[in-house]
């Protein structure tokens, strides 16, 4: 089996991806642009220097597949209120923490005296739960297919445990109705996509189907080591120079045709579909997940019913257009002056995945 | 830190001043960092000096948790400071240690403490001259503080400074990056991952001295501490105002180290360190450095990792794959209370 994470592997293939790529222009007759719809492929890609190296040949996009970036201002305003009720323990990962909302942050509220517990596992905070009886315990659920299986048993685990004080504000997000969106903007060009290796060892293959039979382009599934970024975009160009369209698995080693059927299950036992607003996007029909009636006891909107006033993005932030694969970062004016990883205006440049936080710390 | 009787923990009385207060000293302090000058017992501790320049520096450990694999908050404590004399050319003397201790805090956690200041004294071949000890009521502090001051006197042969460094230098370091800040990380999140990594907590005055005494192009040196070595490379970069051009290839991370920060998503280059260093040396010395510090201090894994370039403050490294990224400082700490 080939090792992936060899960095020589990637060195020796880079003279025929270059190769094969200056076929595709030719056969295209215009530059390429390839888009990476996850953002921990934004990072990879970034951190490896692929983007420097495949610069002259093509350009690598940076596409909406942050969870942390994506979600709305709304809903960080919401998590900021929350965090604002008296007893309210809030749960989450470490790149929530940091995001602006529209007055404040979760950091800024934890520096004023709100309990802000950062989290590694959704396991934690069940932890948190039980240790804090008089608290409530809310885990802020962001994360794509992926995370959410996890948070599910989360769920399931309280349940069995007979927790009343633990709920979950579920910001997650399906990514296949989001890239529709994307493929219906008749602005964007895409000639391929790298799309995120992670999401479909749960969704499988063919939830991204349509990319190519109903709006003919080429995707390919890829890993997160750079050689596995590289034998995607290997694997777009050589369909991109047969005229082809198809969406195949480049990240065999963990993707399979179904995806997991039983993560899948434990999500829909959950969750089901919801509409949900996207940074940049605006709502979304059914790209939301929201708990099941039967679990409200868990819900944190149920739970907390708090009024969010409207809020619009920070002024001349440019997350939206960026998630949207209109911008790359350095397109937006903010970039690297007044937007940086210590004064960061939107989350695209507080997140680890996030393509403006990739842009500024590596390249 | 609950405790049977009370007579096994700290009160608030250890800290007034009185009897508690001398008892503690005379039982937990005074046999183990024993010395001529600290039994004097006076107001402030007194001693000759030689002409030329003395050093001083100062720094408090907030360390949480306080006792990690191979290390804890005392020897952390020593080291830190110690640490930062040596490279800045001095040679550390003596050291003054002020702890600000919670209510209820157990006494064989002290003892274990005040037995790790001395053991690291006596390898850093350090004394402490001066001390203090305060306690605080349960929650107004987290378990102990430390802070510790040194005095050193400069090598004579030391001439460090950002000025000296120039197009062509190499730069070298003493071993594998990552692993205090990970070691630390882990223990406090009581991650399920035995991967065996442990704190490379260590005194380098030793090492640096050497250096300095043997090799006059060691132009400057820095311990890589918070921010990890990343940032400490970016700020020489800007300071001195060239490129520093790295290779990753050449750059050592442990394996587990490695394995790890992966599945964590963090970056080694970006956690902290507290047994390494990086000196900043002439071409033609850098692998006689090198050397020395893998035949003498048993630093296997030290080498040279890059070079100096003409420029404006940037740091480059070569990807592994031939690509090219740059390393800026680190922002918005992911790990706090490392040291």
């Amino acid at each position: 089996m080939l090792d992936f994470s060899d960095a020589q592997l990637g060195r020796l293939f880079l003279p025929k991806l270059i190769d094969l790529a200056r076929k595709a222009i030719d056969q295209l007759g215009r530059p390429l642009i390839l888009m990476e719809v996850c953002g921990t492929h934004t990072v990879a890609i970034s951190r490896s220097g692929l983007r420097s190296l495949l610069a002259d040949h093509m350009e690598l996009r940076s596409g909406p597949g942050c969870p942390v970036c994506v979600s709305d201002q709304s809903d960080i305003d919401r998590i900021i209120a929350l965090a604002r009720v008296p007893g309210v323990i809030i749960a989450t990962f470490g790149d929530m923490v940091r995001v602006p909302g529209t007055e404040s942050s979760l950091e800024k509220e934890r520096a004023l005296g709100a309990r802000v517990e950062i989290c590694y596992s959704p396991r934690e905070a069940l932890s948190i739960a039980k240790g804090n009886p008089k608290n409530e315990v809310i885990f802020v659920g962001v994360g794509f297919e992926t995370t959410m299986p996890a948070i599910a048993l989360t769920i399931a685990e309280a349940e069995k445990q007979g927790l009343n004080n633990f709920t979950v504000l579920s910001i997650h997000k399906r990514v296949p109705p989001a890239m529709e969106v994307l493929l219906n903007d008749p602005e964007l060009r895409i000639d391929g996509f790298i799309l995120p290796g992670h999401v479909c060892t749960i969704t499988g293959r063919k939830v991204f189907d349509f990319i190519s039979s109903e709006y003919c382009i080429p995707a390919v599934i890829a890993g997160f080591e750079a050689t596995d970024i590289m034998q995607a975009i290997y694997l777009l160009l050589h369909q991109i120079i047969r005229g082809e369209a198809k969406t195949t698995i480049g990240y065999t080693r963990l993707v399979h045709e179904d995806g997991n059927e039983k993560a899948r299950m434990i999500i829909d036992e959950f969750f089901e579909s919801a509409d949900a607003p996207w940074r940049g996007f605006g709502s979304i029909p059914g790209s939301g997940m929201a708990l099941r009636a039967i679990h409200q006891r868990f819900d944190a909107v149920r739970k907390f019913p708090i009024e969010v006033p409207p809020s619009s993005p920070p002024e001349g932030c440019a997350c939206g257009e960026v998630l949207r694969g209109k911008f790359k970062p350095r397109d937006c004016p903010l970039f690297g002056e007044v937007c940086t990883p210590s004064t960061p205006v939107g989350p695209c440049m507080v997140s680890s995945e996030g393509a403006c936080a990739a842009y500024y710390q590596y390249e | 830190m609950a405790s049977s009787t009370g007579n096994d923990v700290i009160l608030l009385a250890h800290g007034d001043g009185g009897l508690l207060t001398h008892r503690l000293l005379e039982k937990y302090f005074l046999p183990r960092f024993d010395n001529e000058l600290l039994h004097q017992l006076t107001d402030a501790a007194s001693f000759p000096v030689k002409p030329g320049h003395m050093a001083i520096t100062t720094d408090a450990f907030v360390v949480d948790p306080i006792f990690f694999p191979a290390g804890d908050i005392g020897k952390l404590a020593v080291c830190g400071t110690v640490n930062d004399l040596a490279v800045s050319g001095a040679k550390p003397l003596y050291l003054a240690a002020s702890f600000i201790i919670e209510e209820g805090f157990p006494l064989a956690s002290l003892e274990r403490i005040v037995a790790s200041i001395a053991k690291t004294c006596s390898e850093a071949g350090v004394a402490i001259v001066a001390g203090d000890t305060k306690v605080v009521g349960r929650g107004q502090a987290d378990k102990i503080y430390i802070t510790t001051t040194g005095i050193g006197y400069l090598l004579p042969e030391a001439r460090l400074g950002y000025r000296r460094i120039e197009p062509g230098d190499c730069i070298i370091i003493n071993g594998p990056l990552g692993n205090h800040g990970l070691s630390v990380l882990l223990e406090r999140e009581s991650f399920d991952m035995d991967a065996g990594i442990v704190s490379d907590c260590a005194p380098l005055n030793g090492m640096t001295e050497r250096l300095i005494r043997q090799f006059p192009s060691v132009k400057f040196m820095r311990d890589l501490t918070r921010g990890g070595f990343a940032t400490n490379a970016k700020e020489i970069a800007l300071q001195a105002a060239v490129d520093l051009r790295l290779d990753e290839k050449s750059i050592p991370i442990d394996d587990n180290v490695k394995g790890i920060t992966d599945i964590l998503g963090l970056d080694p280059l970006y956690l902290a360190n507290e047994g390494k260093f990086l000196a900043i040396i002439s071409k033609k010395e850098a692998g006689k450095a090198v050397d020395l510090l893998q035949n003498e201090f048993s630093c296997t894994k030290s080498c040279i990792i890059g070079t100096i370039d003409a420029g404006k403050g940037d740091v480059f490294l070569k990807t592994e794959l031939g690509g090219t990224r740059r390393l800026n400082m680190l922002t918005g700490a992911p790990l706090p209370r490392i040291c």
